[in-house]
């Protein structure tokens, strides 16, 4: 391996609101640094997971290094460091931006500037990163890279002109990117010879090498051997290999100094140990203080998981085990519902989060699943001073024991062109939204601030936000904290049985119009039996709403025709076969999807 | 004790196909209808060889429309039929009869070719419904048809009715069995009508969009249930789901598919059960003239288990039910155990009772048997 100086690296990532092209982006600077043939690139380089290239989302942060001989005739490292585009990996991105110095800020030369760039390049600017923009997508018809020129100016307040105009997708003007990087990001700095500081922004699982931990050396060295300590976990291990990060491949090397980037790896037999933001150190020569920045990572959304089939139990909770591995955010533990039977209650990110999740179990792992309706984290104060965090409806203390409840409140912001402000400010009333504030970008564009509970947006207000601003809002928000609120405990009875694993925590003043919708919307999901059945909602043993589903009054074959009992088994198989995906609760049988209504209660 | 049996004969021709059919059914020309009989001949011929040790009770001609051909066609086949099988002298001979097809002389060659029961399709004593329907015939032309044959010394007479019509009334239906049951045929079907799909009908019908063109629910079950009261007022009894009769006058032939008697289909698409398999002919008409291998398609061997099923869903069409203690002979095993908490559950949930040995399907439970039948399946 060559040696290279200080100097002569860059540690960046690329910002962008979501479908901007920073993934396109990624694969041209690899492609023109000449680290890998044309031949050999995969569209995108840096998802590698099949989910993500499908939605389009990076999930993981990840890096790679590659090598690039700029027109001063020298050759850089580059270490291009990978960040998640969803809010629901804020911290992440936090973590993969500290370990920058600079970044690229790409904007779409049509849309221009979103919720989610600006609450990036904030985040950016937070860390003292260098940050210069490049102006995406000129190719397209729509471009205005002047209009957008001037709105990064106006907006963020760097200077735009003389950014980059490319397009990524068709490789026009890369190298003015490329020249960017050498010339606007610092190098870095930190020195070789201190104790080791070095920042953990990702870790990934390998069945044979244990946790392959990334991390930006901050001070000091890490080689084979170093007898390391994660300064907040309080793990120690020695290190078994370092390296750095071809594309898609691990590349081991001597060893990792002040200002690089690489990997780690010590037999680390778990992602818990190797937490996102902790500090690395050197045991026998233990830097001073940990890096700023870190927390633990705490799930806000929480649901119940259930093998649609009971005995896939076992399966389920290894499959689960085996995605801990690499996500440490994913938390979950054994629970039971008298409706569901034994499953887990998962902790994630956000709803995002939850969606991956439940898509890789359902893909990677084939289990049918059944999930319950998404709840945030409640604190409950409770009359004899105890404050319990309830993450399970089912597990509310009786209404007598409590004092009042708190629960998660975000800070909104959401980017909206002004025709659909007046839509948007509706949408945040009514989801119970207290208004900030509301600044012009220019005089098409608003920036909307709101407060807003965290539980009136987990479920659906994204895909309402787009469907009330036709595609055109944006949207971004930061937890602020619990506020006091009037929360009650909505059940549902399904044939005079309280279902557990239907029942949901709803603000007071809509505990009404949510238990109506929900008997409505399992009115439809439940099939007609031989006997009446009431669905009904209760708050406090209460009933606020009532559906009935009837009985069924004709279900017969048609004539069985010369003896051709083959086909009407067929068809009674085929009846049958609708059952099996059914749960039984008491003596109704509830269809699997009955029990993510919940979700749709906003539906049309 | 000699082997017993029931024949099928499949004719899948017709004048025209109705507008709610599913059946295996086509308009052809005389020609192909006598290439179809010679190679039916055949089968006759071919098929009778294992059951030269088995007694046939009962022979069923349906279609189709089978009194489409002309009588010597008929006249032919059953000359096959009875050089080649041992027909009981006692059987029952059924043939299916569109009205408008049958004349006297075709009539007086069915008596001789010895069938002594005939099933009129009907469906409707209103000729606007006859039209709505597709039918080629008027009810005046039915009661011609009717006349003649008994003229003609047919003592056994079937009538197929259908309730639930497009533009059909609870009066309508109700004036219809009663026109019907006027003229005291011994045998009444009572069908519930059915949208099937690839239907003219599922076109128009299908899907939802017969809403406020068939008629609503409410109206369809009360023809439903008043056919059973109106006729047994006129002195039919309700022996199976949709079938009506005079005390005696039951179907032999249908009664045996619900009781597991072995039955021969012969003909395009015919369905048998020997030996305990279930198979059918093939369904391609030019495959079956051609008398290609394979004829038999689909053949399944009956498991305990699919017999135990069939036990059931098939039983249980019969208004008396299944018998508890047969199943626990035949099987070895009690019908509780093999589906436990079930039985107890369908009576409970008021879709069956239990009359002492016999578990059968209650009024409601007829009202919804598929959803019932489909719970005795194991799987």
């Amino acid at each position: 391996m060559a040696e290279y100086s200080q100097e002569k690296i860059r540690n960046f990532c690329i910002i962008a609101h979501i479908d901007h092209g920073k993934s396109t982006l990624a694969d041209r600077i690899i492609e023109h640094t000449g680290l890998l043939t044309s031949r050999e690139m995969q569209s995108q380089v840096l998802d590698n997971m099949d989910l993500e290239r499908e939605r389009g989302i990076t999930i993981k942060s990840q890096a790679v290094r590659t090598v690039y001989r700029a027109k001063d005739g020298e050759e850089y490292i580059f270490n291009l460091i990978d960040t998640p585009g969803h809010v629901d990996f804020n911290y992440e991105v936090s973590r993969s931006l500290a370990a920058c110095d600079g970044a690229i800020l790409v904007v779409d030369a049509a849309q221009g500037i979103e919720a989610q760039t600006l609450a990036n390049v904030y985040l950016a600017l937070d860390h003292d990163l260098e940050v210069f923009p490049v102006i995406n997508k000129i190719d397209l018809p729509s471009a205005d890279p002047e209009r957008v020129a001037n709105e990064i100016e106006d907006v963020i307040g760097i200077e735009a002109h003389d950014a980059p105009k490319i397009s990524a997708k068709i490789g026009l003007n890369i190298e003015d990117v490329l020249e960017s990087v050498v010339t606007k990001i610092p190098a870095p700095e930190g020195d070789p010879e201190a104790p080791l500081q070095a920042l953990i922004f990702d870790s990934l699982y390998d069945p044979y090498r244990g946790v392959i931990v990334f991390c930006r050396i901050k001070e000091g060295t890490v080689k084979k051997g170093t007898p390391i300590k994660m300064m907040a976990t309080g793990a120690t291990y020695d290190v078994v290999e370092v390296g750095y990060f071809g594309a898609g491949q691990f590349i081991p090397c001597e060893e990792l100094s002040a200002g690089m980037v690489g990997y780690i790896t010590a037999s680390i037999k778990n992602v818990k140990d190797t937490r996102v933001g902790d500090t690395i150190t050197n045991r026998s020569n233990p830097c001073a203080a940990p890096l700023p920045g870190y927390k633990k990572v705490t799930s806000m959304v929480y649901c119940g998981l259930y093998p649609a089939d009971g005995a896939k139990y076992p399966e389920l909770r290894d499959a689960l085990e085996k995605l801990q591995l690499n996500d440490a955010s994913l938390f979950f533990e054994p629970e039971t519902s008298v409706a569901l039977g034994f499953g887990f209650r998962c902790g994630f990110l956000g709803l995002l989060h939850l969606e991956i999740i439940q898509e890789r179990l359902e893909r990677e792992y084939n289990l049918d699943l059944v999930t319950t309706a998404p709840s945030v984290v409640y604190r409950i104060h409770k009359t004899n001073g105890e404050m319990i965090e309830l993450t399970n409806p089912t597990n509310m203390p009786d209404p007598a024991e409590i004092e009042y409840m708190e629960e998660p409140i975000v800070t909104a912001e959401i980017m909206v062109t002004t025709e659909f402000v007046g839509a948007i400010m509706t949408l945040c009333q009514e989801r119970r939204g207290v208004y900030l504030g509301m600044e012009y970008m220019e005089s098409t564009r608003a920036l909307l601030k709101y407060e807003l509970p965290l539980n009136e947006i987990i479920y659906d207000f994204f895909d309402a936000l787009k469907s009330r601003s036709r595609g055109y809002a944006s949207f971004d928000y930061e937890l602020k904290g619990y506020e006091r609120s009037e929360l009650v405990k909505l059940d549902i009875l399904i044939n005079r049985e309280e279902v557990d694993a239907l029942s949901f925590i709803v603000f007071s003043g809509n505990a009404y119009e949510r238990g109506r919708r929900m008997c409505e919307k399992l009115k439809e999901e439940i099939p007609r039996h031989l006997f009446e059945i009431p669905i009904q909602a209760a708050v406090g043993g209460k009933i606020i709403a009532r559906e009935t589903v009837k009985a069924v009054r004709k279900d017969v074959l048609a004539k069985c025709y010369g003896g051709d009992i083959t086909r009407k088994k067929k068809l009674l198989e085929k009846q049958k076969e609708g059952k099996k995906r059914m749960r039984q609760v008491g003596n109704v049988e509830i269809p699997q999807k009955a029990f993510m209504s919940v979700l749709k209660l906003d539906e049309e | 004790m000699m082997k017993t049996m029931e024949l099928y004969v499949h004719i899948p021709f017709c004048a025209r196909k109705c507008a709610y059919c599913d059946f295996l059914s086509f308009p052809q020309g005389v020609e192909v209808q006598r290439q179809y009989v010679d190679r039916l001949i055949e089968e006759i011929k071919t098929a009778s060889a294992g059951f030269r040790d088995t007694t046939v009770t009962s022979v069923f001609v349906g279609g189709g429309t089978p009194s489409i051909l002309e009588s010597k066609e008929i006249v032919r086949i059953f000359e096959a039929l009875r050089h080649n099988f041992h027909i009981e002298e006692t059987a029952e001979i059924s043939m299916e009869a569109n009205p408008g097809t049958v004349t006297e002389s075709k009539l007086r060659d069915y008596r001789t070719a010895g069938i002594n029961r005939l099933s009129f399709g009907l469906q409707s004593a209103d000729n606007e419904e006859l039209v709505a329907l597709g039918r080629i015939h008027t009810y005046e032309e039915f009661l011609e048809s009717y006349r003649l044959a008994r003229a003609c010394g047919f003592e056994n007479i079937n009538v197929d009715l259908m309730s639930a019509l497009p533009g059909q009334t609870v009066d309508s239906w109700l004036e219809t069995l009663k026109k019907v049951a006027a003229l005291k045929p011994e045998h009444i079907s009572a069908y519930s009508l059915i949208i099937e799909e690839g239907t003219p009908f599922y076109e128009a019908y299908g899907e939802e969009r017969g809403e406020g063109l068939l008629p609503d629910e409410d109206s369809e079950r009360e023809m439903y249930h008043k056919t059973k009261t109106v006729l047994k007022e006129l002195g039919y009894e309700r022996y199976e789901i949709s079938n009506y009769a005079k005390p005696g006058k039951e179907c032999r032939h249908n009664i045996g598919y619900w009781t597991g008697v072995p039955y021969l289909g012969l003909g395009l698409g015919a369905s048998s059960y020997i030996n305990g398999c279930r198979f059918n002919n093939t369904s391609d008409l030019e495959e079956y003239l051609s008398g290609a291998a394979g004829q038999h398609c689909d053949e399944i061997a009956l498991t305990e288990q699919d017999m135990q099923e069939e036990f059931f869903f098939v039983g249980l069409r019969m208004v008396r039910g299944v018998s508890l203690r047969q199943f626990e002979e035949q099987f070895g095993v009690a019908a509780e155990a093999v589906y436990p908490g079930l039985l107890e559950r369908l009576v409970r949930e008021g879709g069956a009772e239990i009359s002492g040995d016999y578990f059968r399907l209650t009024e409601y439970g007829m009202d919804v048997s598929n959803y019932i039948m489909a719970e005795f399946l194991q799987a």
